[in-house]
């Protein structure tokens, strides 16, 4: 079997990225496997938004929502099982708070969608924009939940006895893991049936109604499995920075979602990782540079929006005549 | 016998403009039934209604008995309704081949499947394929469809309705915009059809409405003014008036 | 009278936010633009406003700068810019416009500064009228209002008896067809640009003194007009105007009556926190609900 392009890129990507921990440790330059971290937590955001938008065909900007929503269930969670009475039932276990986060964002994307999807397709952006907001005024409200000043995690989730997440090098491994489990079924998903549809829809919605395809459902779903993802991304972020704050679910934070899509290339397997990379890569190198890198980065957006639109995937992918 | 497909009464308005006026057909099984009529008569309309994608104000639309009238678009295909468009509306970057096995995929069990690759599942490539000879494309099978003449185009249109077996295809003006050779192409393979499904075309291609038809309905401003054998329209005076003036006489 | 007073308070946040909604709602269905930085021009009317106001002593002329301003930039980035990206797609212009809020946010805060600037009202208006017994209305309040219904009758006398009008609204609701019938549609889509800028500057400007004048104000109050546009109906100015209205009653009076009302069975810090959060959540609630009985909006411009 011939291997194309995207293969190589993601087998050298993933040897570079096991190789990291060592080489970080061995140069003294740890800190480096805190912000790879958070760049596959990212990516795994991205590549929900890719499948959404890419593959879906559905702009929206509400995924930010979806992945804060994530990442308060798994704080939620981590938080009650330390207290003495509690509204919730709590669990510190990542086998429960993880799954919890990513149910959390799947039934939030699959409401917004519900009502999204049914009016035309213009309002769909803004609608899915007014959802964002509506959940972060609910969490922004919640001072039971820390409200404004946002909430605190104790400790990282448990994963396995021996297997501490407050090893960073060890979290680094399974936020790896995870990100690679996740391409692997993003790629499956892509070439099954369901992928198929998606790309009909995409492609001529009208005609796959009139084929015979309930076009509502099939987009339902893939929002679904996109806001699944958000939420796992979440509860990464979440263990991660060990607290989480309404300013997770910010619009912007959806715009900059969008923003690493393009840049890693929509509808690209390895655009969640590309674009993440990317877009941390930018933000360090601008702000060594200049406390007003996010003119830049303005700047570089509209450049390559304008005049790369494909973003750094579509370099492994020939241009289709 | 009974009708395969029959409307009673079919009204629908947009504003102030009746486009169907109190449509009553019916078509036959196994029969090529024709639809005509001057420009502007409303035989997309009445097509629309028929496919799902416009809601009649009125009337009723029986598919082999059962009532479709506000049936969803999508729901109709499961009934044994397929349709073709005017304007060709095929899947542009995509080759004839994944074409038809996406119209193929709608009927053979659900798509709700995540994990195994569509292009490992030989039976959807293989009535895929089938489909593809039926519309003489099986030498461009995989050739984009972007490429594809105006033509060819055209068959692959009436491909993705017949993927579906359906019990009824409605073909709005398969021949739109074809040359001598491509109608007669496309003439053959409605003919051809007939023993597997029952049509019911519009067309403005006299001839090859009347060399087709088993029976023709005529529509002038939304309302049947004649429904019968080729024959007996062609004799008809109103439809003559109407339609057909001089140049038929 | 504590009803009263909220009712105007919410016909003054309606009609600014209509002046914003406006903008917007003309600028997608004219140029079928979605133009997330709207709430920047807002923003720029505040500053520049609170700027020329601080320094020349004068209001009037700090409107009539920010007007200027918020036109003069919103052409110019029409015609340099947005151009480029009218028919590439709403994606295309969520980012182009998502970059320019990330531009214009972090220049202002090289201009002016991260943190809040203060915008007094203007001594003339700084007193209240007595417009009941018992109920003290400020007159900034009631100038906003009327100048907020001035504007908002001379917005409808231009859309509905002038040309220019005319236009518009061919544009918002066939804009091929009005390109065939001849309109100019290059220099109407530039104009409208600037006239939606200039009408959110304005909203800014009036609105300076009473809310907090920082980066960002226009982030939070754009949700608020792509809500009014959605509940509206795209390119209906008159959508724009019952929109702007009912978000602005369902704000205010959320805002005023919640936490009391909520206070009657839920323990009361809990109340007034919940309060404000739960009135915003309201909004979009109402919003959803609109759209399940009318998907187009309540007053699309459209057929």
């Amino acid at each position: 079997m011939k291997l194309g392009a995207t293969w190589w890129f993601g087998i050298v990507a993933v040897v570079l990225l096991v190789l990291l921990p060592p080489i970080a440790s061995f140069t003294q330059q740890e800190f480096y496997i805190g912000v790879a971290t958070r760049v596959l937590a990212y990516a795994i955001a991205v590549s929900s938004l890719n499948l959404v938008l890419g593959h879906g065909g559905m702009l929206s900007l509400a995924q930010g929502s979806l992945l804060g929503a994530g990442a308060y269930t798994t704080a939620i969670l981590t938080v009650e099982a330390t207290k003495d009475v509690t509204f919730l039932p709590g669990a510190t276990s990542a086998w429960i708070t993880w799954p919890a986060a990513m149910l959390v964002g799947a039934l939030l994307g699959l409401a917004i969608a519900s009502i999204s999807l049914r009016t035309r397709a213009i309002f769909f952006l803004m609608i899915t924009l007014a959802f964002n907001q509506m959940l972060y005024y609910l969490f922004f409200s919640m001072k039971v939940y820390g409200g404004d000043d946002g909430l605190g995690m104790a400790a990282r989730s448990d994963l396995l006895p021996g297997l501490a997440l407050e090893n960073d090098t060890v979290f680094f491994y399974v936020a790896l893991a995870l990100f690679a489990i996740f391409t692997f079924v993003q790629h499956r998903l892509v070439h099954s049936r369901f992928g198929r549809v998606l790309e009909g829809i995409r492609i001529n919605e009208p005609r796959m109604q009139a084929l015979g395809f309930d076009t509502y459902r099939y987009k339902l779903v893939c929002f679904a499995i996109g806001g699944a993802g958000s939420g796992l991304a979440g509860a990464l972020l979440a263990n991660k920075n060990l607290f989480v704050s309404p300013g997770l679910l910010d619009w912007l934070q959806s715009g900059t979602l969008l923003v690493m899509t393009i840049l890693g290339g929509v509808g690209q397997l390895w655009g969640g990782l590309l674009g993440a990379a990317a877009y941390l890569v930018i933000e360090e190198l601008l702000s060594a540079y200049t406390q007003r890198w996010q003119i830049g980065l303005g700047v570089a957006l509209i450049a390559v929006t304008l005049y790369a639109p494909r973003g750094l995937g579509a370099l492994f992918v020939p241009r289709r005549p | 016998m009974s009708p395969v497909l029959a409307t009673t009464s079919l009204r629908k308005r947009f504003g102030g403009i009746t486009a169907t006026d109190d449509v009553s057909l019916d078509v036959a099984a196994h029969e090529v039934h024709a639809l005509i009529g001057p420009n502007g008569a409303g035989k997309s309309t009445l097509i629309g209604q028929l496919a799902g994608t416009l809601r009649p104000d009125g009337g009723t639309i029986l598919c082999n008995g059962l009532d479709v009238t506000h049936m969803p678009a999508h729901k109709r295909v499961a009934h044994g309704l397929a349709r073709s468009y005017q304007i060709t509306s095929t899947f542009r970057g995509l080759t004839v081949l994944d074409n038809l096995v996406l119209a193929v995929q709608a009927t053979a069990g659900s798509s709700f499947r995540f994990w195994r690759p569509a292009s490992a599942e030989a039976s959807l490539y293989d009535r895929a394929r089938e489909v593809a000879a039926l519309v003489d494309l099986s030498a461009r099978e995989d050739v984009l469809v972007d490429h594809l003449s105006h033509g060819e185009e055209r068959q692959l249109e009436v491909g993705l309705a017949l993927a579906s077996r359906p019990r009824v295809l409605l073909l709005d003006e398969p021949m739109a915009g074809m040359g001598k050779e491509e109608s007669a192409r496309m003439l053959h393979l409605i003919e051809r059809l007939r023993s597997s499904t029952t049509v019911l075309l519009v067309e403005h291609d006299m001839a090859a409405v009347f060399r087709l038809a088993d029976r023709i309905t005529v529509l002038v401003y939304g309302r049947v003014i004649a429904s019968g054998k080729p024959d007996e329209i062609r004799r008809d005076r109103e439809v003559r008036e109407a339609y057909l003036g001089a140049a038929a006489s | 009278m504590l009803f009263l007073e909220q009712t105007l308070n919410a016909l003054q946040l309606g009609l600014m936010l209509f002046l914003i909604a406006a903008g917007l709602t003309l600028v997608f269905g004219i140029m079928d633009l979605v133009n997330l930085a709207h709430g920047s021009f807002y923003m720029l009317g505040a500053y520049v406003a609170a700027t020329v106001a601080a320094k020349s002593g004068s209001f009037a002329a700090a409107f009539l700068v920010a007007l200027a301003a918020a036109a003069g930039v919103g052409m110019l980035v029409e015609w340099l810019l947005l151009r480029r990206v009218y028919g590439r797609g709403h994606l295309s212009q969520v980012l182009v416009t998502f970059a320019l809020i990330l531009i214009a946010n972090e220049t202002v805060r090289w201009i002016w500064g991260a943190n809040p600037i203060d915008m007094g009202v203007p001594r003339s208006l700084a007193g209240s009228v007595a417009l009941a017994p018992g109920l003290s209305y400020s007159e900034y309040r009631l100038a906003i209002i009327v100048a907020g219904l001035a504007l908002a009758a001379a917005l409808f006398w231009m859309v509905n008896c002038t040309r220019l009008g005319i236009w518009i609204r061919a544009g918002a609701s066939n804009r091929d067809m009005a390109r065939a019938l001849g309109v100019d549609t290059s220099r109407l889509f530039t104009l409208v640009f600037g006239l939606g800028a200039a009408l959110s500057a304005f909203a800014g400007a009036m609105l300076g003194p009473i809310l907090s004048v920082q980066v960002g104000m226009g982030e939070a109050i754009i949700i608020l007009a792509f809500v009014v546009v959605v509940i509206g109906g795209i390119g209906s100015v008159r959508g724009a105007l019952l929109g702007s209205i009912v978000v602005a009653a369902v704000d205010t009076y959320g805002r005023a009556f919640l936490p009391s009302a909520l206070g009657a069975f839920l323990p009361l810090d809990i109340a007034t926190h919940l309060g404000p959060g739960l009135s915003q959540v309201s909004i979009f609630v109402l919003m959803a609900a609109i759209l399940f009985f009318r998907p187009r909006g309540l007053m699309p411009a459209t057929g």
